[in-house]
């Protein structure tokens, strides 16, 4: 338990950092833009009409999908102006909280100024203000308070906001708990809560503070809620500092075997002299885009993902050639080396549980098809969206009661208690076999193959080390250590950690003649 | 004590809104260091008439002129600087000290020299305690407050003061007290004042010449004397006649006692 901790804390600094840097600039800019459109829309009507409309509109938006929505626009604006600009990481987060924060300050900024006393107005202008010396001596300090308690929301707000931001590979306080929800280690997402929350309850404290020294006069208020943002900042940034050349940045996707890889290849660049760093928790579409502008250096994906996503085929080769294709297309394409397969396949898998399959006869697709009205359906959030599944609906007809979408964690217990009688489950999952599932087999060939693939940034193909290390790797994870691994961290008792089981995936590596 | 106060000259000055004619078609003469009362009910213009003397309200035609400046070629804030505006919700600045907010015109203005001693000057004339100086306006009375905006008011030294109802949401007795007050610094400063008053007692006490609107005309435009005699017109003695008939039941109940 305690070690538990440990691991988890000592992830904390780095990422408390980049969650306060991050929040921190997007408060900044929104106040930077929302003062000055504050004051104009204080004197206009219509402009605060326009500027609250859409402010508003903007926060009907689910963080997530803001973030996600960001990723595409700005590969669109990078393409449009010949490059240069990151839709990955820093960014688009950025953006998203931006707007995210404008609202709350926008709001009350414009109920401030324009809530002023039409009597101290009349008497600003009675004794021959300008419109400048008005807004400075009157309506400012009068509309402080209520500002400050904009910026205030508006900072807790972007403080929990920001743990979504993980999503879009910018490193924040939300990558331990994707990360601990993926592997369901709950000290983890309990460690990425409690610090959210407690920075989130300081800044708000000290600004609270500040609000109050606003309200009441009392300067000392003020400086003393200035003094501990100012040191807290300074605190929380200072890992920012320590500047790190040349460090190797691996991606992973969201789920166990991706984390285990990660860490796998991590360890044997390690050894090979390198600095690594970890951006877990990407998503599918974000992953490869990252790789090709060499946001990443090197993830592992697999070889239908790359066929259906980025190729956009949907038709079905053998292993050996599908792998070959791809190899040619990533090069050609995105200069992404595809330095070999690593030797096991983790496709989609329908699988069932074993009294079913026995009493039901299910071995095949084709008997799911028989059954499947009476079928309710549990899948990750992706797969109905996915092409693999119209492959699978053309192939066989299939057409099930319900369908419902788990985050991975949660869809094996639930095919387990019954809740669910049939997952799209990954074929690498140690969860099948120790759920004793039955996966069904796909007679007609209908998905296509997974094989797990490395995928090299344009930047590392000519970096004989860096091949060197890694080149190993190939052809020597089989799936039964794979899924061995996988479920050390996926399992309720006596799990390890990604980087724990990505060691004994190692050993078994270095096992083999 | 020299009059500082300048003249006032409007000229068909008319302010409409929309159908609505709020000043209608008015000219007029007022000499310097007059103290004129512009009475009438609610509705008939005088506040509105007022506050195109400043520019807090624009003419739709027609031309002011302060001693022989005409007022719409000086900058708003200019002009407002050089006139002294006191009005019923008084607006004290709710941030600032009292000794700041009578400054605030001189803090515009940025005379910085002897601000601390002019506030002192400021708070005797208006009768305040100095220690008033340090307080916040929430901590005084209404009569107390006015009295400040008051003083604000002439912070700057103006010859030209306008009044709207400045006195109007107080209790009889402080209101009585101020309008003294003011009458005796009118005179002693050598001011033009222009006070608007839906009270024909104040008006006839305090001016020196009283000006009836109605339906944004002037009605009427007589001293005191010369009201209180009749043949001025019926509007003006309906507003009369009020404060006539209390004084004579005043009267009667006294010889009856």
């Amino acid at each position: 338990m305690r070690e538990d901790w440990g691991q988890a804390l000592a992830r904390v600094p780095e990422l408390l950092a980049a969650h306060v840097q991050l929040s921190f600039s997007a408060l900044l800019l929104a106040m930077v833009l929302c003062l000055p459109l504050a004051i104009w829309a204080a004197r206009s009507p219509k402009i605060a009409a326009v500027a609250l409309a859409a402010a508003s509109l903007i926060q009907t938006i689910p963080g997530l999908a803001l973030l996600a929505l960001f990723y595409p626009l700005l590969l669109g604006v990078s393409a449009l102006i010949g490059g240069g600009i990151s839709a990955f990481g820093f960014l688009p987060a950025l953006l998203a909280l931006t707007l995210y924060a404008l609202l709350p300050i926008l709001r009350n900024a414009v109920t401030g100024l324009t809530g002023v006393d039409p009597a101290v107005a009349e008497a600003a202008d009675g004794l021959g203000m300008t419109s400048w010396q008005k807004l400075r001596h009157v309506e400012a300090p009068l509309a402080a308070p209520t500002i400050m308690a904009g910026i205030r929301t508006a900072a807790v707000w972007t403080i929990g906001a920001a743990t979504l931001s993980t999503t879009v590979g910018q490193p924040s306080l939300g990558d331990l708990i994707f990360a601990g929800l993926q592997t369901q280690n709950w000290t983890l997402v309990l460690a990425g809560c409690l610090v959210s929350a407690a920075l989130a309850i300081t800044v708000d404290f000290s600004l609270g503070l500040i609000e109050r020294g606003i309200r009441e006069r009392r300067r000392l208020w003020g400086w003393a809620g200035t003094v501990i943002l100012a040191a807290g900042l300074a605190i929380a940034t200072l890992p920012l500092l320590i500047a790190r050349d040349n460090i190797v940045v691996i991606g992973a996707k969201s789920f166990s075997e991706q984390f285990i890889l990660a860490r796998l290849i991590g360890s044997r660049l390690e050894d090979a002299g390198y600095a690594v760093r970890y951006r877990d928790g990407l998503g599918s579409a974000v992953v490869y885009q990252a790789l090709a502008e060499g946001d990443i250096d090197v993830y592992v994906d697999y070889s239908g993902t790359i066929w259906t996503n980025q190729m956009q085929r949907t038709d079905s080769q053998p292993k050996a050639a599908m792998l070959d294709t791809i190899a040619e297309w990533t090069k050609a394409s995105h200069g992404v080396t595809m330095l070999g397969a690593l030797g096991f396949e983790n496709s989609y898998a329908f699988a069932v549980r074993p009294q079913d399959a026995r009493q039901k006869s299910l071995k095949t697709l084709d008997d799911l098809a028989r059954v499947s009205s009476d079928f309710n359906f549990g899948t990750d959030v992706e797969f109905l969206e996915r092409p693999e599944w119209r492959m699978v609906q053309d192939a066989y007809p299939i057409r099930f009661k319900d369908a419902r979408a788990f985050s991975p964690t949660f869809m094996y217990p639930a095919l387990a208690s019954g809740e669910v009688d049939v997952i799209s489950a990954f074929s690498s999952d140690g969860r099948i076999a120790a759920n004793n599932f039955v996966v069904l087999e796909d007679s007609k060939g209908a998905v296509p193959s997974y094989e797990a693939i490395l995928l090299l940034a344009p930047k590392r193909s000519a970096d004989d080390k860096f091949v060197a290390a890694l080149k190993p790797l190939t052809g020597a994870i089989t799936v039964a250590n794979m899924r061995e691994a996988n479920y050390m961290v996926d399992r309720k008792d006596d799990k390890k950690t990604p980087k724990q089981a990505a060691l004994w995936l190692d050993g078994k590596v270095k096992e083999r003649p | 004590m020299p009059v500082s106060g300048p003249s006032l000259s409007l000229h068909q000055l008319s302010r409409h809104y929309g159908a609505l004619r709020a000043v209608d078609s008015v000219s007029l003469e007022i000499a310097a260091g007059s103290l004129v009362a512009l009475v009438g009910l609610s509705g008939s213009g005088k506040s509105t008439l007022l506050k195109m003397i400043n520019r807090l309200v624009e003419p739709t035609s027609g031309t002011i002129r302060i001693g022989d400046e005409a007022i719409d070629s000086i900058d708003p804030h200019v002009l407002r600087r050089r006139i002294g505006y006191v009005f019923q919700n008084i607006g004290l600045f709710p941030h600032m000290t009292i000794a700041r907010n009578i400054a605030i015109g001189l803090e515009l203005a940025g005379e910085k020299e002897d601000r601390n001693a002019r506030v002192a000057e400021l708070l005797d004339l208006v009768e305040l305690p100095q220690d008033m100086a340090t307080r916040m306006p929430d901590q005084l009375s209404g009569g107390q407050q006015q009295r400040v905006g008051v003083a604000r008011a002439l912070a700057t030294r103006p010859g030209l003061m306008l009044m709207d109802e400045p006195f109007g949401a107080l209790d009889p007795v402080t209101r009585d007290n101020l309008t003294g007050q003011y009458k005796a610094l009118h005179e002693r400063l050598g001011l033009t004042t222009i006070i608007v008053t839906h009270d024909m007692a104040e008006a006839l006490y305090l001016a020196d010449r009283i000006l009836v609107m109605e339906g944004g005309r002037i009605r009427a435009d007589a001293t005191p004397a010369e009201l209180l005699s009749g043949d001025v017109g019926a509007e003006a003695e309906a507003l009369v006649a009020i404060p006539r008939a209390q004084a004579a039941h005043l009267i009667a109940l006294g010889k009856q006692a």
